[in-house]
Protein backbone atom coordinates (compact mmCIF):
# COMPACT_ATOMS: atom_id res chain seq x y z
CA UNK A 1 0.00 0.00 0.00
CA UNK A 2 1.30 3.43 -0.94
CA UNK A 3 1.11 6.00 1.85
CA UNK A 4 2.99 9.20 2.65
CA UNK A 5 5.23 8.87 -0.41
CA UNK A 6 6.30 5.35 0.44
CA UNK A 7 5.42 1.72 1.02
CA UNK A 8 5.94 0.92 4.69
CA UNK A 9 5.46 -2.85 4.64
CA UNK A 10 7.99 -5.33 3.32
CA UNK A 11 6.81 -6.76 0.00
CA UNK A 12 7.92 -10.26 1.00
CA UNK A 13 6.88 -10.01 4.63
CA UNK A 14 10.45 -10.33 5.86
CA UNK A 15 13.53 -8.13 5.97
CA UNK A 16 16.05 -8.28 3.09
CA UNK A 17 19.69 -9.24 3.05
CA UNK A 18 22.11 -6.40 2.23
CA UNK A 19 24.87 -8.62 0.79
CA UNK A 20 22.49 -10.28 -1.63
CA UNK A 21 21.07 -6.85 -2.43
CA UNK A 22 24.48 -5.52 -3.40
CA UNK A 23 24.99 -8.43 -5.79
CA UNK A 24 21.64 -7.66 -7.45
CA UNK A 25 22.40 -3.95 -7.77
CA UNK A 26 25.73 -4.51 -9.56
CA UNK A 27 24.41 -7.30 -11.80
CA UNK A 28 23.66 -6.00 -15.29
CA UNK A 29 21.21 -8.80 -16.09
CA UNK A 30 19.17 -8.82 -12.88
CA UNK A 31 19.27 -5.41 -11.18
CA UNK A 32 20.31 -3.36 -14.22
CA UNK A 33 20.83 -0.45 -11.80
CA UNK A 34 24.36 0.40 -12.96
CA UNK A 35 23.21 0.77 -16.56
CA UNK A 36 21.77 4.11 -15.46
CA UNK A 37 23.20 4.83 -11.99
CA UNK A 38 26.68 5.10 -10.59
CA UNK A 39 27.57 4.49 -6.96
CA UNK A 40 30.23 3.42 -4.48
CA UNK A 41 31.29 0.31 -6.43
CA UNK A 42 35.02 0.76 -7.10
CA UNK A 43 35.31 -2.65 -8.78
CA UNK A 44 32.64 -1.85 -11.38
CA UNK A 45 34.24 -0.23 -14.40
CA UNK A 46 31.21 0.79 -16.41
CA UNK A 47 28.59 2.77 -14.56
CA UNK A 48 25.76 4.77 -16.07
CA UNK A 49 25.31 8.53 -16.13
CA UNK A 50 21.56 8.68 -16.77
CA UNK A 51 20.58 8.87 -13.12
CA UNK A 52 21.80 10.25 -9.77
CA UNK A 53 24.53 8.37 -7.89
CA UNK A 54 23.25 5.79 -5.44
CA UNK A 55 25.84 6.94 -2.90
CA UNK A 56 24.04 8.19 0.20
CA UNK A 57 20.65 6.84 -0.96
CA UNK A 58 20.03 5.50 2.57
CA UNK A 59 20.46 9.00 3.99
CA UNK A 60 18.26 10.80 1.50
CA UNK A 61 15.43 8.27 1.57
CA UNK A 62 14.01 6.05 4.28
CA UNK A 63 13.14 2.40 3.77
CA UNK A 64 9.53 3.09 2.93
CA UNK A 65 10.43 5.73 0.32
CA UNK A 66 13.06 3.47 -1.23
CA UNK A 67 10.50 0.67 -1.52
CA UNK A 68 8.10 2.84 -3.51
CA UNK A 69 10.95 4.30 -5.58
CA UNK A 70 12.03 0.83 -6.72
CA UNK A 71 8.73 -1.02 -6.80
CA UNK A 72 6.91 1.67 -8.74
CA UNK A 73 8.80 4.91 -9.35
CA UNK A 74 6.18 5.83 -11.95
CA UNK A 75 3.84 6.73 -9.11
CA UNK A 76 6.26 9.47 -8.12
CA UNK A 77 7.22 10.63 -11.62
CA UNK A 78 4.98 9.27 -14.38
CA UNK A 79 7.58 10.04 -17.04
CA UNK A 80 10.63 8.69 -15.23
CA UNK A 81 13.01 6.55 -17.25
CA UNK A 82 13.52 4.33 -14.19
CA UNK A 83 11.53 1.11 -14.62
CA UNK A 84 8.92 0.15 -12.04
CA UNK A 85 10.54 -3.04 -10.75
CA UNK A 86 7.46 -4.56 -9.16
CA UNK A 87 4.72 -3.63 -11.56
CA UNK A 88 3.39 -5.73 -14.43
CA UNK A 89 0.37 -3.69 -15.53
CA UNK A 90 0.33 -0.79 -17.96
CA UNK A 91 3.09 -2.27 -20.13
CA UNK A 92 3.02 -2.78 -23.91
CA UNK A 93 4.63 -5.42 -26.12
CA UNK A 94 6.57 -7.15 -23.37
CA UNK A 95 8.81 -9.92 -24.77
CA UNK A 96 7.16 -13.32 -24.17
CA UNK A 97 9.91 -14.48 -21.79
CA UNK A 98 9.25 -11.54 -19.48
CA UNK A 99 5.49 -11.18 -19.81
CA UNK A 100 3.55 -11.05 -16.56
CA UNK A 101 6.72 -11.07 -14.47
CA UNK A 102 8.07 -8.15 -12.47
CA UNK A 103 11.71 -7.20 -13.14
CA UNK A 104 12.63 -8.24 -9.59
CA UNK A 105 10.60 -10.38 -7.22
CA UNK A 106 9.57 -9.34 -3.71
CA UNK A 107 12.56 -10.98 -2.00
CA UNK A 108 15.01 -9.40 -4.42
CA UNK A 109 13.51 -5.95 -3.91
CA UNK A 110 13.75 -6.31 -0.12
CA UNK A 111 17.41 -7.34 -0.53
CA UNK A 112 18.08 -4.26 -2.68
CA UNK A 113 16.41 -2.00 -0.11
CA UNK A 114 18.42 -3.54 2.74
CA UNK A 115 21.56 -2.80 0.74
CA UNK A 116 20.59 0.76 -0.18
CA UNK A 117 19.94 1.47 3.52
CA UNK A 118 23.64 0.74 4.15
CA UNK A 119 24.65 3.51 1.69
CA UNK A 120 25.11 6.29 4.21
CA UNK B 1 2.59 26.57 10.23
CA UNK B 2 3.45 23.94 7.68
CA UNK B 3 5.31 20.90 8.91
CA UNK B 4 8.70 20.51 7.23
CA UNK B 5 7.69 17.13 5.79
CA UNK B 6 4.64 18.65 4.11
CA UNK B 7 6.74 21.48 2.79
CA UNK B 8 9.26 19.02 1.33
CA UNK B 9 6.48 17.16 -0.44
CA UNK B 10 5.15 20.34 -1.98
CA UNK B 11 8.63 21.28 -3.13
CA UNK B 12 9.08 17.83 -4.60
CA UNK B 13 5.84 18.19 -6.52
CA UNK B 14 6.95 21.55 -7.82
CA UNK B 15 10.20 20.02 -8.96
CA UNK B 16 8.22 17.43 -10.90
CA UNK B 17 6.11 20.13 -12.50
CA UNK B 18 9.24 21.99 -13.49
CA UNK B 19 10.31 18.72 -15.10
CA UNK B 20 14.04 18.37 -14.91
CA UNK B 21 15.33 15.37 -16.78
CA UNK B 22 11.94 13.84 -17.48
CA UNK B 23 10.09 13.67 -20.73
CA UNK B 24 11.44 16.70 -22.45
CA UNK B 25 9.80 15.37 -25.60
CA UNK B 26 11.74 18.05 -27.46
CA UNK B 27 13.46 16.91 -30.58
CA UNK B 28 17.16 17.60 -30.97
CA UNK B 29 17.62 20.93 -32.80
CA UNK B 30 18.73 20.28 -36.40
CA UNK B 31 22.07 21.99 -35.89
CA UNK B 32 22.85 19.93 -32.76
CA UNK B 33 22.50 16.58 -34.50
CA UNK B 34 25.44 14.20 -34.52
CA UNK B 35 26.03 11.00 -36.39
CA UNK B 36 26.74 7.89 -34.36
CA UNK B 37 30.30 7.94 -35.71
CA UNK B 38 31.00 11.13 -33.77
CA UNK B 39 30.59 9.16 -30.54
CA UNK B 40 33.20 6.58 -31.54
CA UNK B 41 36.88 6.39 -30.73
CA UNK B 42 39.27 7.95 -33.23
CA UNK B 43 40.48 4.48 -34.10
CA UNK B 44 37.02 3.21 -35.07
CA UNK B 45 36.35 6.43 -37.01
CA UNK B 46 39.54 5.89 -39.00
CA UNK B 47 38.52 2.29 -39.67
CA UNK B 48 35.18 3.52 -41.07
CA UNK B 49 36.64 6.30 -43.16
CA UNK B 50 39.48 4.39 -44.80
CA UNK B 51 38.22 2.05 -47.52
CA UNK B 52 41.22 -0.23 -47.13
CA UNK B 53 40.48 -0.87 -43.44
CA UNK B 54 36.67 -0.73 -43.46
CA UNK B 55 35.56 -4.39 -43.33
CA UNK B 56 32.17 -3.51 -44.87
CA UNK B 57 33.95 -2.75 -48.16
CA UNK B 58 34.10 -6.51 -48.72
CA UNK B 59 30.31 -6.53 -48.87
CA UNK B 60 30.34 -3.52 -51.20
CA UNK B 61 32.66 -5.40 -53.57
CA UNK B 62 30.45 -8.46 -53.48
CA UNK B 63 27.45 -6.24 -54.17
CA UNK B 64 29.23 -4.82 -57.20
CA UNK B 65 29.66 -8.36 -58.56
CA UNK B 66 26.02 -9.24 -57.87
CA UNK B 67 24.88 -6.03 -59.58
CA UNK B 68 25.90 -7.35 -62.99
CA UNK B 69 25.23 -11.04 -62.39
CA UNK B 70 22.09 -12.35 -64.16
CA UNK B 71 19.56 -14.01 -61.87
CA UNK B 72 16.12 -15.60 -62.01
CA UNK B 73 14.18 -17.08 -64.87
CA UNK B 74 14.29 -13.73 -66.68
CA UNK B 75 18.06 -14.11 -66.64
CA UNK B 76 18.54 -10.39 -66.14
CA UNK B 77 20.98 -8.61 -63.86
CA UNK B 78 20.37 -5.33 -62.05
CA UNK B 79 22.64 -3.66 -64.56
CA UNK B 80 20.53 -4.95 -67.48
CA UNK B 81 17.95 -2.36 -66.44
CA UNK B 82 19.89 0.20 -64.40
CA UNK B 83 23.28 0.20 -66.17
CA UNK B 84 26.00 1.95 -64.20
CA UNK B 85 25.07 2.15 -60.52
CA UNK B 86 27.47 5.06 -60.01
CA UNK B 87 25.03 7.22 -61.96
CA UNK B 88 21.67 5.44 -61.80
CA UNK B 89 21.83 4.70 -58.06
CA UNK B 90 23.44 7.92 -56.90
CA UNK B 91 21.35 9.34 -54.05
CA UNK B 92 18.83 6.50 -54.11
CA UNK B 93 19.73 5.00 -50.71
CA UNK B 94 19.67 8.53 -49.24
CA UNK B 95 15.99 8.84 -50.09
CA UNK B 96 14.69 5.47 -48.85
CA UNK B 97 12.27 4.32 -47.39
CA UNK B 98 10.09 5.65 -50.20
CA UNK B 99 6.51 5.37 -51.40
CA UNK B 100 5.73 2.40 -53.63
CA UNK B 101 2.88 3.07 -56.05
CA UNK B 102 1.94 -0.57 -56.57
CA UNK B 103 1.44 -1.46 -52.92
CA UNK B 104 0.53 2.10 -51.81
CA UNK B 105 2.97 1.68 -48.93
CA UNK B 106 6.30 3.03 -47.88
CA UNK B 107 9.00 0.41 -48.51
CA UNK B 108 12.66 0.29 -47.56
CA UNK B 109 15.70 -0.36 -49.73
CA UNK B 110 15.80 -4.09 -49.01
CA UNK B 111 12.17 -4.41 -50.07
CA UNK B 112 12.85 -2.37 -53.21
CA UNK B 113 15.69 -4.74 -54.14
CA UNK B 114 13.44 -7.74 -53.54
CA UNK B 115 10.67 -6.22 -55.68
CA UNK B 116 13.15 -5.93 -58.55
CA UNK B 117 14.12 -9.54 -57.97
CA UNK B 118 10.62 -10.96 -57.96
CA UNK B 119 9.04 -8.65 -60.57
CA UNK B 120 11.88 -8.04 -63.01
CA UNK B 121 14.37 -10.86 -62.59
CA UNK B 122 11.74 -13.47 -61.71
CA UNK B 123 13.99 -14.64 -58.91
CA UNK B 124 13.22 -15.51 -55.30
CA UNK B 125 13.43 -12.67 -52.77
CA UNK B 126 16.58 -12.52 -50.65
CA UNK B 127 16.21 -13.09 -46.91
CA UNK B 128 16.90 -10.28 -44.48
CA UNK B 129 20.49 -10.35 -43.21
CA UNK B 130 21.50 -12.79 -45.95
CA UNK B 131 24.94 -12.15 -47.34
CA UNK B 132 23.60 -11.25 -50.80
CA UNK B 133 20.99 -8.77 -49.58
CA UNK B 134 23.49 -7.08 -47.28
CA UNK B 135 26.01 -6.95 -50.14
CA UNK B 136 23.51 -5.33 -52.52
CA UNK B 137 22.26 -2.80 -49.95
CA UNK B 138 25.84 -1.96 -48.95
CA UNK B 139 26.72 -1.44 -52.62
CA UNK B 140 23.70 0.79 -53.18
CA UNK B 141 24.25 2.74 -49.96
CA UNK B 142 27.82 3.34 -51.06
CA UNK B 143 26.53 5.18 -54.15
CA UNK B 144 25.05 7.79 -51.79
CA UNK B 145 28.10 8.25 -49.60
CA UNK B 146 28.67 11.93 -48.86
CA UNK B 147 25.20 12.94 -50.02
CA UNK B 148 22.56 14.52 -47.78
CA UNK B 149 19.71 12.35 -46.51
CA UNK B 150 16.59 13.33 -48.37
CA UNK B 151 13.45 12.27 -46.58
CA UNK B 152 10.39 13.10 -48.61
CA UNK B 153 7.55 14.74 -46.81
CA UNK B 154 4.36 14.56 -48.81
CA UNK B 155 0.78 13.56 -48.23
CA UNK B 156 1.44 9.94 -49.22
CA UNK B 157 4.46 9.31 -46.98
CA UNK B 158 3.37 11.42 -44.02
CA UNK B 159 1.00 8.89 -42.41
CA UNK B 160 3.84 6.33 -42.40
CA UNK B 161 6.30 8.79 -40.94
CA UNK B 162 3.81 9.81 -38.28
CA UNK B 163 3.21 6.17 -37.41
CA UNK B 164 7.00 5.79 -37.08
CA UNK B 165 7.23 8.83 -34.85
CA UNK B 166 4.54 7.36 -32.60
CA UNK B 167 6.52 4.14 -32.26
CA UNK B 168 9.64 6.15 -31.49
CA UNK B 169 8.04 7.85 -28.52
CA UNK B 170 5.98 4.93 -27.25
CA UNK B 171 7.11 3.12 -24.11
CA UNK B 172 7.38 -0.63 -24.61
CA UNK B 173 8.74 -3.78 -23.05
CA UNK B 174 9.22 -4.95 -19.49
CA UNK B 175 11.57 -2.01 -18.90
CA UNK B 176 8.90 0.38 -20.20
CA UNK B 177 11.30 2.53 -22.20
CA UNK B 178 10.89 4.48 -25.42
CA UNK B 179 13.45 5.13 -28.15
CA UNK B 180 13.08 8.85 -27.38
CA UNK B 181 14.02 8.44 -23.72
CA UNK B 182 17.41 7.06 -24.65
CA UNK B 183 18.16 8.71 -27.99
CA UNK B 184 16.48 12.13 -27.74
CA UNK B 185 16.42 12.87 -24.00
CA UNK B 186 19.68 11.19 -22.92
CA UNK B 187 22.03 11.05 -25.91
CA UNK B 188 25.66 11.49 -24.93
CA UNK B 189 25.04 9.83 -21.55
CA UNK B 190 26.52 6.50 -20.64
CA UNK B 191 24.24 3.48 -20.43
CA UNK B 192 26.64 1.14 -18.65
CA UNK B 193 29.62 1.06 -20.99
CA UNK B 194 27.78 2.31 -24.10
CA UNK B 195 27.56 5.96 -25.10
CA UNK B 196 23.99 6.71 -26.17
CA UNK B 197 23.98 7.97 -29.76
CA UNK B 198 21.17 10.06 -31.28
CA UNK B 199 20.01 7.14 -33.44
CA UNK B 200 20.59 8.67 -36.86
CA UNK B 201 20.62 5.99 -39.58
CA UNK B 202 23.43 7.65 -41.54
CA UNK B 203 25.71 4.63 -41.86
CA UNK B 204 23.57 1.54 -42.51
CA UNK B 205 24.16 -1.18 -43.44
CA UNK B 206 27.29 -1.24 -41.32
CA UNK B 207 29.96 -3.53 -39.94
CA UNK B 208 29.62 -3.96 -36.21
CA UNK B 209 32.70 -5.27 -34.45
CA UNK B 210 30.45 -6.89 -31.84
CA UNK B 211 28.53 -8.74 -34.59
CA UNK B 212 31.68 -9.52 -36.57
CA UNK B 213 29.62 -8.91 -39.67
CA UNK B 214 27.55 -6.40 -41.57
CA UNK B 215 23.98 -5.82 -40.40
CA UNK B 216 20.97 -3.82 -41.50
CA UNK B 217 19.30 -0.95 -39.69
CA UNK B 218 16.48 -3.32 -38.72
CA UNK B 219 18.98 -5.62 -37.03
CA UNK B 220 20.09 -2.64 -34.93
CA UNK B 221 16.47 -1.77 -34.08
CA UNK B 222 15.83 -5.38 -33.05
CA UNK B 223 18.80 -5.19 -30.70
CA UNK B 224 17.43 -2.06 -29.05
CA UNK B 225 13.99 -3.64 -28.64
CA UNK B 226 15.49 -6.78 -27.12
CA UNK B 227 17.36 -4.51 -24.70
CA UNK B 228 14.04 -2.95 -23.71
CA UNK B 229 12.74 -6.50 -23.14
CA UNK B 230 10.12 -5.82 -25.79
CA UNK B 231 9.01 -8.26 -28.44
CA UNK B 232 10.80 -7.02 -31.55
CA UNK B 233 8.93 -6.63 -34.83
CA UNK B 234 9.77 -9.17 -37.50
CA UNK B 235 12.19 -8.18 -40.25
CA UNK B 236 10.31 -6.28 -42.95
CA UNK B 237 7.26 -5.52 -40.78
CA UNK B 238 5.63 -2.23 -41.70
CA UNK B 239 6.28 -0.97 -38.16
CA UNK B 240 10.03 -1.26 -38.71
CA UNK B 241 9.81 0.42 -42.12
CA UNK B 242 7.82 3.27 -40.57
CA UNK B 243 10.44 3.63 -37.84
CA UNK B 244 13.17 3.68 -40.48
CA UNK B 245 11.31 6.42 -42.36
CA UNK B 246 10.93 8.49 -39.21
CA UNK B 247 14.61 8.06 -38.34
CA UNK B 248 15.61 9.16 -41.85
CA UNK B 249 13.33 12.18 -41.55
CA UNK B 250 14.88 13.08 -38.18
CA UNK B 251 18.25 12.84 -39.93
CA UNK B 252 17.20 14.81 -43.03
CA UNK B 253 20.08 16.78 -44.49
CA UNK B 254 22.71 14.79 -42.59
CA UNK B 255 25.50 13.16 -44.57
CA UNK B 256 25.32 9.53 -45.65
CA UNK B 257 28.34 7.60 -44.35
CA UNK B 258 27.39 4.06 -45.29
CA UNK B 259 28.81 1.55 -45.11
CA UNK B 260 29.79 2.44 -41.55
CA UNK B 261 31.67 0.74 -38.74
CA UNK B 262 30.48 0.56 -35.13
CA UNK B 263 32.10 -0.93 -32.01
C1 LIG C 1 16.77 3.04 -17.04
C2 LIG C 1 17.33 3.84 -15.98
C3 LIG C 1 17.32 3.40 -14.54
C4 LIG C 1 17.49 2.14 -14.00
C5 LIG C 1 17.74 0.83 -14.74
C6 LIG C 1 17.42 2.31 -12.57
N1 LIG C 1 17.22 3.62 -12.26
FE1 LIG C 1 17.02 4.39 -10.36
N2 LIG C 1 16.65 6.27 -11.16
C7 LIG C 1 16.73 6.58 -12.49
C8 LIG C 1 16.51 8.01 -12.66
C9 LIG C 1 16.53 8.78 -13.98
C10 LIG C 1 16.28 8.53 -11.35
C11 LIG C 1 16.02 10.00 -11.00
C12 LIG C 1 14.62 10.29 -10.60
C13 LIG C 1 13.60 9.87 -11.62
O1 LIG C 1 13.81 10.01 -12.82
O2 LIG C 1 12.56 9.34 -11.24
C14 LIG C 1 16.38 7.39 -10.45
C15 LIG C 1 16.22 7.49 -9.06
C16 LIG C 1 16.54 6.49 -8.17
C17 LIG C 1 16.58 6.63 -6.74
C18 LIG C 1 16.31 7.92 -5.98
C19 LIG C 1 17.63 8.61 -5.92
C20 LIG C 1 17.67 9.78 -4.97
O3 LIG C 1 18.74 10.01 -4.46
O4 LIG C 1 16.64 10.41 -4.79
C21 LIG C 1 16.97 5.43 -6.21
C22 LIG C 1 17.19 5.09 -4.75
C23 LIG C 1 17.16 4.53 -7.31
N3 LIG C 1 16.89 5.19 -8.49
C24 LIG C 1 17.57 3.22 -7.19
C25 LIG C 1 17.68 2.31 -8.25
C26 LIG C 1 18.00 0.90 -8.09
C27 LIG C 1 18.34 0.24 -6.76
C28 LIG C 1 17.94 0.35 -9.32
C29 LIG C 1 18.07 -1.10 -9.71
C30 LIG C 1 17.38 -2.10 -8.94
C31 LIG C 1 17.65 1.41 -10.25
N4 LIG C 1 17.48 2.59 -9.56
C32 LIG C 1 17.55 1.26 -11.65
C33 LIG C 1 16.98 5.71 -13.54
C34 LIG C 1 17.16 4.33 -13.42
C1 LIG D 1 17.83 1.78 -22.99
C2 LIG D 1 18.39 2.56 -24.05
C3 LIG D 1 17.93 2.41 -25.49
C4 LIG D 1 16.66 2.35 -25.98
C5 LIG D 1 15.35 2.39 -25.20
C6 LIG D 1 16.78 2.30 -27.42
N1 LIG D 1 18.09 2.29 -27.78
FE1 LIG D 1 18.82 2.48 -29.68
N2 LIG D 1 20.76 2.36 -28.95
C7 LIG D 1 21.10 2.27 -27.61
C8 LIG D 1 22.54 2.17 -27.50
C9 LIG D 1 23.33 2.06 -26.19
C10 LIG D 1 23.05 2.20 -28.82
C11 LIG D 1 24.50 2.14 -29.25
C12 LIG D 1 25.04 0.78 -29.02
C13 LIG D 1 26.51 0.66 -29.21
O1 LIG D 1 27.08 1.40 -30.01
O2 LIG D 1 27.06 -0.20 -28.56
C14 LIG D 1 21.90 2.33 -29.70
C15 LIG D 1 21.97 2.44 -31.10
C16 LIG D 1 20.90 2.75 -31.92
C17 LIG D 1 21.01 3.07 -33.33
C18 LIG D 1 22.31 3.07 -34.12
C19 LIG D 1 22.96 4.42 -34.19
C20 LIG D 1 24.26 4.36 -34.95
O3 LIG D 1 24.85 5.41 -35.15
O4 LIG D 1 24.71 3.29 -35.34
C21 LIG D 1 19.75 3.31 -33.78
C22 LIG D 1 19.36 3.68 -35.20
C23 LIG D 1 18.85 3.15 -32.65
N3 LIG D 1 19.59 2.81 -31.54
C24 LIG D 1 17.47 3.30 -32.71
C25 LIG D 1 16.59 2.98 -31.67
C26 LIG D 1 15.16 2.91 -31.79
C27 LIG D 1 14.38 3.19 -33.06
C28 LIG D 1 14.66 2.54 -30.57
C29 LIG D 1 13.27 2.18 -30.18
C30 LIG D 1 12.61 1.12 -30.89
C31 LIG D 1 15.79 2.46 -29.67
N4 LIG D 1 16.93 2.70 -30.37
C32 LIG D 1 15.70 2.22 -28.30
C33 LIG D 1 20.22 2.33 -26.54
C34 LIG D 1 18.83 2.34 -26.62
Amino acid sequence: MVEDGGIAKSLSGSPGDAARGRAIVVNRQTGLCLLCHSGPFPEERFQGTLAPSLAGAGVRLNESQLRLRIADGRRLHPDTIMPSYYRTDGLTRVAPGFAGKPILNADQIEDVIAFLMTLR
Amino acid sequence: MMRPRRLRMIMACMAVLLAGPFASGDEIPLAARKSGSEFMSRQTQDMQNDDTSNPAMLWVLEGETLWSKPAGTANKSCSSCHRDAATSMKGVAASYPAFDETSSKVINLEQRINLCRTEQQKASPLAYESRDLLALTAYLARQSKGMPIEAKDDSRTRPFREAGEKLYSERVGQLNLSCAQCHTDNWGQKLGSALLPQAHPTAYPLYRLEWQTVGSLQRRLRNCMIGMRAEPYAYGDQEFVNLELYLMWRARGMTMEAPGVRP
